[in-house]
């Protein structure tokens, strides 16, 4: 069926089956490869992307239900890396393989959204829906932290 | 392709011995025929390599290779002294990356070491992932890989040549240009100048370097005059790795790319009977079936086609001779083995006499550990073009040798006409270095006439993972009057990855490897025998990070710690006593017991555990604080104090040290593929569990700098003392001693 998204501030028009995730519509129709492939059953968070502001798992979110929600995949959190958490990431340097860090950093980033300083709980209870493989989740959990501080000099 | 079977996997050894590795004139014997141990292996690529090594080293540095300088354009006019390094007219530094980046480092470990001696920031190298081509063979291989936690080890001595070499050249230049003797200039920054005002940038000379010999054996800088190894530098992958900007192989769209899913037959080795692809082929989207023979392949526009299409498919397969294998049936299989003498690996004075004297204490355990699924983030994928003339393939791969050698065996192309371009790989562990990912893509691409990328699904990618083997060990040891051992006898029953590596029989029935850490058992005990069992059950193994050293580490540090319970002394100095011969060992148990407090109280409810373990020829000491929560196991902090000999990057030592104590924590609290007719019972992180970051513990890292002992590598020896460290802990707590994991309580 043919779909319209708006997927980081641009319109898509899109002609796939109404139950195809939205996971795979940015990936392998709109191109938009920066959010991952991990599990495709919601369990490891390679694939958060913002609907409207609220992280969700795209791979468990059929495409036909975005309806006029904004799309914000990884590649329309900044133009340049400048959203706090992108720079929290490279101030601590968090990656190491790399592959589940788009998922992190909007996981990371729809947390700050609502809690402009969260505890090391609060960010366990936010980022626990993300694994990390390489178990970088001690940096994370320090660079979630420098972005808030971050976020928070800017005001 | 030839399907797995007990006696090869195949395509990856074939692929290195038959076409790409033995093939050239200078390249000798096939790796192949080196022998059936790893480690033989390396020693023979090696030696029958002074030659092949010395290439290596200085690969480019002849008169042949060298690049012809005086065109016109900048790419013509670029500097390129040796393999890894391009100077452009523009004054940009490339360099050509020799290995994958997997999470481990190396394409800012190794732009370090270049970047030491040639005297420019590392900020300032620009790295591209090198082709497959035999003047990037890792020369601890013999083929152009990366694993064994060899990269930093490998590359220390010549890419540091390289620098060197290559900033000599430039000064030459210049000196010559500026009629000066080149001792009065000097080099920094990516510029030389001399003490009378003239200066030139790097890319200015060049050209003029292009025609300069290179220096036979360039000497290297002093430790101590070190300005950017041994220091903290922050990755020069970070960036890309924050904005979705990087691409792994599974991000790689060549235009007209289709997607490919394929169905593989549940029971290892099994066969397709018929297919059915009528209903696949109605799916939207889908364009084509393929029968592979032993598994199935769906071609469509997208993945969500090609996985509907192929979930529509009708298979019957034949299940071959393995359709009964349970995980029972294999721990039988163990036992009966475990209780027959096996393959001699260590025997040191007689230790079943000592074991039989009266008097002493003999204590007898034995230890299983399951099969474990390295469950990568990036399910396996790889891409390929083929056409008439020539193939293409873009892949995730730690082994690029023996890729090329596989799309030109499924092709029948000339390696030479097999490119391969190494993308950025999420996550390896090992996994990475089986080419059945590739023979996916070659094999779609082929029978499609168009670029295909095969993506697996999670479930596909933990089913039909070449496991960390299985294992059983009996460990007996008896101890004098004092307590102290007189004799260990390590028996170890674990299917042979060499022998599935290498297609070949094991030589004498041992597999070298898989004991490694059980003969290098390092107490000083005057009676030790190690002997090995291999066991054929049905199940695809391959390298996990830190292979076998994953169980023997486990078995030896618990049965040490249970000796040390008996004979009524701390652990730590239980061990320490046996270890007075072996100051490496020692100066990383005792740095690790003193940052961790051991000794000093701790509130109730928690206790600590220790083990020390040498692997990939780094130390690796930890301390496991640990209390139970609801009945489960909880890890509140792990001291680890690692000596791995010289440090390139501090930082990039310590996330080393955390991910591979993550790896090794996850096995030890959820880890287990269990088998039942045949098949894997688990599939995707659901029922194959992995640590999450309300259950990391605190870990800290502590690096002996400034080192005396050899280099180690870094990505795998964090891993093989945490199961130990943590199984202490908890015996200490409750007075159980763990034997199995995952960890039961």
């Amino acid at each position: 069926m043919a779909i319209t998204l708006g997927v980081n501030g641009t319109s898509h028009q899109v002609d796939v089956p109404d139950d195809m995730p939205l996971l795979w519509v940015l990936r392998d129709v709109i191109g938009l490869t920066g959010t991952k492939f991990g599990c495709g059953i919601g369990e490891c968070g390679a694939c958060t992307v913002h609907l409207d502001g609220q992280a969700v798992r795209s791979c468990q979110t059929p495409v036909s239900s975005v309806g006029s929600a904004k799309v914000t995949t990884i590649e329309g959190l900044s133009e340049d890396r400048s959203h706090p958490v992108q720079r929290a990431w490279i101030e601590e340097d968090v990656p190491q393989c790399g592959y589940c860090q788009s998922g992190q950093i909007m996981s990371a980033a729809a947390l700050l959204d609502g809690n402009a300083s969260p505890t090391d709980e609060d960010v366990d209870a936010a980022m626990k829906g993300n694994i990390c493989r390489c178990g970088t989740y001690q940096r994370i959990r320090a660079a979630v932290h420098t972005a808030a501080d971050l976020a928070g000099k800017e005001g | 392709m030839s399907a797995w079977t007990e006696d090869g996997i195949g395509s990856v050894w074939e692929a290195l011995g038959a076409r790409a590795v033995g093939s050239g004139p200078d390249g000798g014997e096939p790796a192949a025929k080196a022998g059936v141990s790893r480690r033989q292996f390396v020693k023979v690529a090696g030696a029958a390599g002074a030659g092949l090594v010395l290439a290596v080293s200085i690969p480019g540095c002849g008169p042949k290779d060298r690049a012809a300088g005086g065109g016109s354009s900048p790419e013509n006019a670029a500097f390129k002294p040796n393999a890894w390094i391009r100077i452009g007219s523009d004054g940009r530094v490339t360099f050509m990356i020799d290995r994958s980046e997997m999470g481990q480092g190396v394409t800012t470990a190794l732009p370090m070491l270049l970047a030491e001696e040639l005297e420019v920031d590392v900020d300032d190298i620009h790295y591209e992932f090198a082709p497959a081509e035999k003047k990037y063979f890792n020369p601890m291989f013999g083929a152009q890989g990366t694993g064994g936690s060899t990269s930093v080890r490998a590359a220390w001595e010549p890419l540091r040549k390289a620098g060197a070499a290559a900033r000599m050249m430039l000064v030459a230049a210049a000196a010559k240009e500026w009629g000066v003797d080149p001792s009065t200039c000097t080099a920094s920054g990516g510029k030389v100048t001399d003490g009378s005002g003239n200066s030139a940038t790097y890319g200015e000379l060049a050209e003029a370097a292009a025609k300069e010999t290179a220096p036979e054996n360039p000497p290297l800088k002093d430790r101590k005059d070190f300005r950017i190894l041994g220091k903290p530098h922050p990755r020069l992958d970070t960036p890309v790795k924050t904005d979705g900007t990087a691409t792994f192989g599974i991000d790689v769209r060549p235009e007209g790319v289709l997607i490919g899913n394929v169905a593989r037959c549940p029971v290892y080795g099994g066969k397709v009977k018929s297919v059915d692809d009528s209903d696949a082929m109605k799916v939207p989207g889908v364009r084509k079936v393929v029968n592979l023979g032993d598994r199935v392949g769906v071609i469509g526009d997208h993945y969500w086609a090609a996985l509907q299409g192929r979930k529509a498919l009708k298979i019957e397969w034949d299940y071959g001779q393995w359709a009964d294998q349970s995980s029972e049936k294999i721990a039988a299989t163990f036992r009966d083995l475990a209780s027959k003498p096996g393959a001699v690996a260590r025997d040191d004075g007689d230790a079943e006499a000592a074991l039989g004297t009266a008097g002493s204490r003999v204590h007898e355990v034995a230890f299983d550990m399951p099969y474990l699924a390295h469950a990568t983030m990036e399910p396996m994928n790889a891409t390929a073009h083929v056409r008439k003339d020539g193939c293409e393939v873009w892949a995730p791969t730690q082994f690029q040798t023996s890729t090329q050698g596989t799309a030109a065996k499924i092709t029948g192309l000339d390696p030479s006409r097999v490119e391969v371009h190494t993308t950025y790989l999420g996550g390896g562990f090992g996994r990475r270095a089986m080419t059945d990912f590739v023979e996916d893509a070659v094999s779609l691409s082929k029978a499609a006439g168009a670029p295909v990328k095969c993506v697996w699904s999670r479930e596909d990618d933990v089913r039909h993972d070449g496991f960390r083997p299985a294992n059983h060990h009996v460990v007996r040891a008896a101890l004098d009057g004092s307590g102290n051992p007189v004799a260990w006898s390590h028996r170890v029953v674990a299917p042979s990855i060499m022998r599935l590596f290498t297609g070949q029989p094991l030589e004498n029935g041992l597999d070298t490897e898989a004991v490694e850490g059980a003969v290098g058992m390092p107490y000083s005990i005057p009676n030790v025998h190690v002997d090995y069992h291999d066991a054929k059950v049905g199940v695809p193994v391959w390298f996990w990070r830190s292979v076998n050293n994953s169980f023997n580490g486990m078995a030896v540090e618990c049965m040490i710690d249970e000796l040390a319970h008996l004979a009524g002394k701390d652990p730590y100095r239980y061990r320490r006593g046996l270890l007075a011969d072996k100051p490496v060992y020692r100066r990383v148990l005792d740095l690790a017991a003193e940052k961790a407090g051991w000794g000093k109280s701790l509130p109730s409810g928690r206790a600590r555990g220790i083990s020390v373990f040498k692997s990939f020829e780094t130390h690796v000491a930890q301390v496991a604080e640990v209390s139970l929560q609801d009945g489960k196991p909880r890890v509140h902090r792990v001291v680890a104090a690692v000596d791995c000999g010289p440090t390139v990057n501090p930082s990039i030592i310590e996330a080393q040290v955390q991910s591979a104590i993550v790896y090794g924590l996850t096995a030890a609290l959820y880890g287990k593929i269990t088998i039942q007719d045949g098949r894997c019972q688990q599939g995707n992180f659901d029922d194959y569990l992995m640590l999450r970051i309300d259950e990391m513990p605190d870990v800290e890292v502590h690096v002996v700098m400034d080192s005396d002992a050899d280099q180690g590598g870094i990505g795998e020896p964090g891993t093989p003392p945490i199961a130990p460290a943590v199984c202490n802990a908890l015996r200490a707590l409750t007075g159980k001693p763990i034997r199995s994991l995952p960890i039961q309580v």
